[in-house]
């Protein structure tokens, strides 16, 4: 009798709270360390200014251990509201219409006033169905850049290379000068292929780089890839070129003043910032002058926010007000100024320009205006392969087998489009 | 004679907890592993088909599939090789030296208690080719050191890793071994003027036998399935393709690929390969081994 009473107790008491206190909303991510914690005082801000919804963020470890764990949780009928997926997973996500609400379909569900006109389409372009309408929401996004070390490039007496052609004879005089290795990079599928691709306004891969169907194939065997990743074998053989890892581990090689210069994305710019003991520069990622006169933008890495079905639409309200607060111009403005990560909007992005960021902290609008030059085309926009986590690790696979002399780069590169379009296959017909 | 139980139901509720562990822990995931093998699903959940054996035709026509299993082969045999020669003359030397005797087998047993991905990130550290200190020492010795280009050089970073957090579990077993032969035997050979070499290995070692069995077995059950926490901190399989062993390639396809159907095939074909290769000792190392 006393234990009915108390749970009894514990009922009301139960139904009392869930009057009284704001709908809950989960957000699963995948940023760690000082990020993380920006993270959390964005999401204290966004609860502090209303008391109709309260944000709960949390950090579910690198990217793909949070697709996986959404994915499980979606699977247990325990899924967030809100989960960021990185950009390679956008795919997989897409093709999961049961799986998924779109983003401009729940702002307009919920009433909120969103304009898709007002972000930035270098940004969004990746993440909109071919109506162009926004299926998640864009977050963190960034672009590879090349930085340089300012002394060892005074030493050789060099300026930045603008394209791919004078990397050559600046590495070429970076280690007369001394230096142990020319340049390093971080993600090389993700800089020397896809954006490779990109600048040069090639296709990635058929069907308008997936964007135009699930029988979309690879096409990174083309002369053009074919001959950056052959010279980059040749360089890697006499220094000019030091590979190291499929991360970024290439950091250590530059902060350590071995390489002189280290492709990576816009985002490590606060790492490296902190971690340099040397002045450094930042400019755009080079191009073959020899292949085009102007080169086009490029693509973006980093991840969005996917809004996951299967909540009532009393929390779905309360996404669609926390998507509207995190891209708000202020918001954005900050989250870009901390992180270099790119502003989303171009609210944002004039917001920061108006404030006089990029003027005292030189380096940092480079990424902006390389991803913002002309307007995307079908090989610009972005990527959409299903199993691309496998295929970039595939990729990373036979990149490597060029560095290490197993193999020459058409070969290798024709191997990984073979294996890979297996994979695209796989998940067309996983997905019908 | 036998010692017997009146009750019938006590032995049962007695095992109930390690039967109850293993049905949930093992038999219990390895029947939806072998059913999830025979089906093509999306990372969702959301529709789901009966493909038969065509998740495993599809390894078995990969060529990458079998390089696998040779690099699966060469690492699980590095380790256990390295790991149990290692400790074994470790635990010999650590039983005969009299002072500070528990100091040197705490040293020796801690690494034990290191998880296998940080002991990965610890030697990739000591190893970097740009900042390691092992890596510098190596160059300062005129050897090239980088495990990022070179296939083999990747190879010996993970074995490394590996083995070395697995010398201590070994070291454990073999010097309780080696304090159970009886000191008498080990005298009365050395009064009849065996030297230590010929002691050991006529001696130590045969009485050891049933000890360096159970722990080749487990070495290789280690190898092969609780090694992909250092694979994945270090290398990820590369370059290109030198460290993927089967179980990391399991994960990643699995749990990073979201190739449920796929990566379940080669957990099953991985249970196989690890239920042969124990037949396999049981019936042909155990017959030379002497209790």
């Amino acid at each position: 009798m006393q234990k009915r009473k108390l749970s009894a107790l514990l009922l009301g008491a139960s139904i009392a709270s869930s009057g009284f206190a704001a709908t809950e909303i989960e957000w699963w991510h995948a940023m760690g360390g000082a990020l993380g914690e920006k993270v959390n005082e964005i999401v204290a801000d966004y609860n502090a200014s209303q008391d109709a919804f309260k944000v709960k963020a949390t950090y579910k470890g690198n990217y793909s251990e949070t697709m996986t764990s959404a994915i499980a949780a979606f699977r247990a009928k325990q899924q967030p509201e809100l989960v960021q997926v990185f950009e390679v997973g956008t795919a997989s996500m897409m093709a999961a219409e049961g799986a998924i609400y779109p983003v401009h379909k729940l702002m307009r569900d919920s009433g909120q006033a969103f304009d898709g006109s007002k972000y930035l389409s270098a940004v969004t372009g990746y993440y909109t169905d071919n109506d162009g309408n926004m299926l998640s929401m864009p977050f963190n996004s960034s672009t590879p850049v090349l930085y340089y070390n300012k002394a060892m490039f005074a030493k050789a007496g060099v300026t930045p290379p603008k394209t791919w052609e004078e990397m050559q004879s600046v590495g070429e005089k970076l280690l007369a000068s001394g230096a142990k290795c020319g340049f390093t990079t971080a993600w090389q599928s993700w800089v020397h292929l896809e954006n490779m691709s990109s600048r040069h306004n090639q296709p990635f891969a058929t069907k308008a780089n997936g964007f135009g169907g699930m029988d979309t194939r690879l096409a990174f065997n083309s002369p053009l890839q074919v001959k950056h990743v052959s010279k980059m074998g040749e360089w890697q053989q006499n220094g000019i070129f030091s590979y190291s890892g499929r991360r970024n581990d290439g950091a250590a090689k530059f902060y350590s003043q071995d390489c002189a210069m280290y492709t990576e994305s816009s985002a490590g710019y606060a790492g490296i910032k902190k971690n340099a003991k040397f002045d450094f520069g930042v400019v755009e990622l080079p191009y073959w002058a020899s292949e085009v006169k102007q080169p086009s933008n490029t693509i973006i890495g980093g991840a969005s926010l996917w809004v996951l079905k299967g909540h009532k639409s009393e929390e779905y309200k309360g996404v669609a007000s926390f998507l509207n607060y995190l891209s708000s111009a202020d918001v954005q403005a900050d989250w870009h100024q901390f992180s270099g990560y790119l502003p989303i909007t171009t609210a944002a992005y004039n917001l920061t320009k108006g404030e006089g960021f990029y003027a005292k902290n030189l380096g940092t609008e480079v990424a902006v205006q390389q991803m913002t030059v002309g307007t995307p085309t079908e090989n610009t926009k972005g990527l959409r392969l299903g199993n691309f986590i496998q295929i970039r690790g595939l990729i990373d696979e036979a990149l490597e087998s060029v560095w290490n002399g197993e193999a020459d780069a058409q070969s290798a590169l024709d191997n990984a489009v073979k294996r890979g379009n297996m994979m695209l296959t796989k998940f067309e017909k996983a997905n019908k | 004679m036998t010692v017997t139980f009146p009750h019938k139901t006590l032995p049962w509720l007695l095992v109930a907890p390690q039967l109850l562990v293993t049905l949930v822990f093992f038999l219990w995931p390895a029947g939806q592993a072998i059913e999830q093998a025979f089906y093509q699903e999306d990372a969702f959940g959301l529709s789901r088909e009966f493909v038969a054996f065509e998740n495993f035709i599809e390894l078995l026509q990969d060529p990458y599939y079998y390089n696998s299993i040779g690099v699966t082969l060469v690492f699980s045999m590095a380790v256990a090789v390295s790991g149990l020669s290692i400790a074994l003359v470790l635990a010999t030397m650590a039983d005969r030296i009299i002072r500070g005797q528990m100091v040197y087998q705490t040293l020796l047993i801690w690494p034990y208690a290191v998880a296998p991905a940080l002991a990965g990130v610890l030697w990739w550290i000591l190893f970097d080719p740009a900042q390691g200190p092992i890596a510098l020492w190596l160059e300062y010795m005129g050897i090239e050191w980088d495990h990022f280009v070179n296939g083999g050089d990747a190879m010996v970073l993970v074995v490394i890793a590996a083995t070395w957090k697995q010398i201590s579990y070994n070291f454990l077993f073999f010097l309780a071994g080696l304090q159970a032969i009886p000191r008498s035997l080990i005298e009365a050979a050395a009064i009849d003027g065996a030297g230590p070499v010929r002691r050991f290995w006529d001696i130590v070692f045969p009485l050891l036998s049933p000890t360096a069995f159970f722990l080749l077995v487990m070495n290789i059950v280690y190898a092969f399935f609780e090694t992909f926490g250092v694979i994945d901190a270090t290398t990820a399989g590369g370059p290109g393709q030198s460290t993927k062993i089967l179980v990391y390639k399991v994960y990643e396809d699995g749990f990073v690929g979201l190739d449920l159907g796929g990566s379940a095939a080669q957990s099953v074909i991985l249970m196989m390969i690890v239920g042969l290769m124990t037949v396999v000792q049981f019936r042909f190392i155990e017959r030379r081994v002497q209790y």
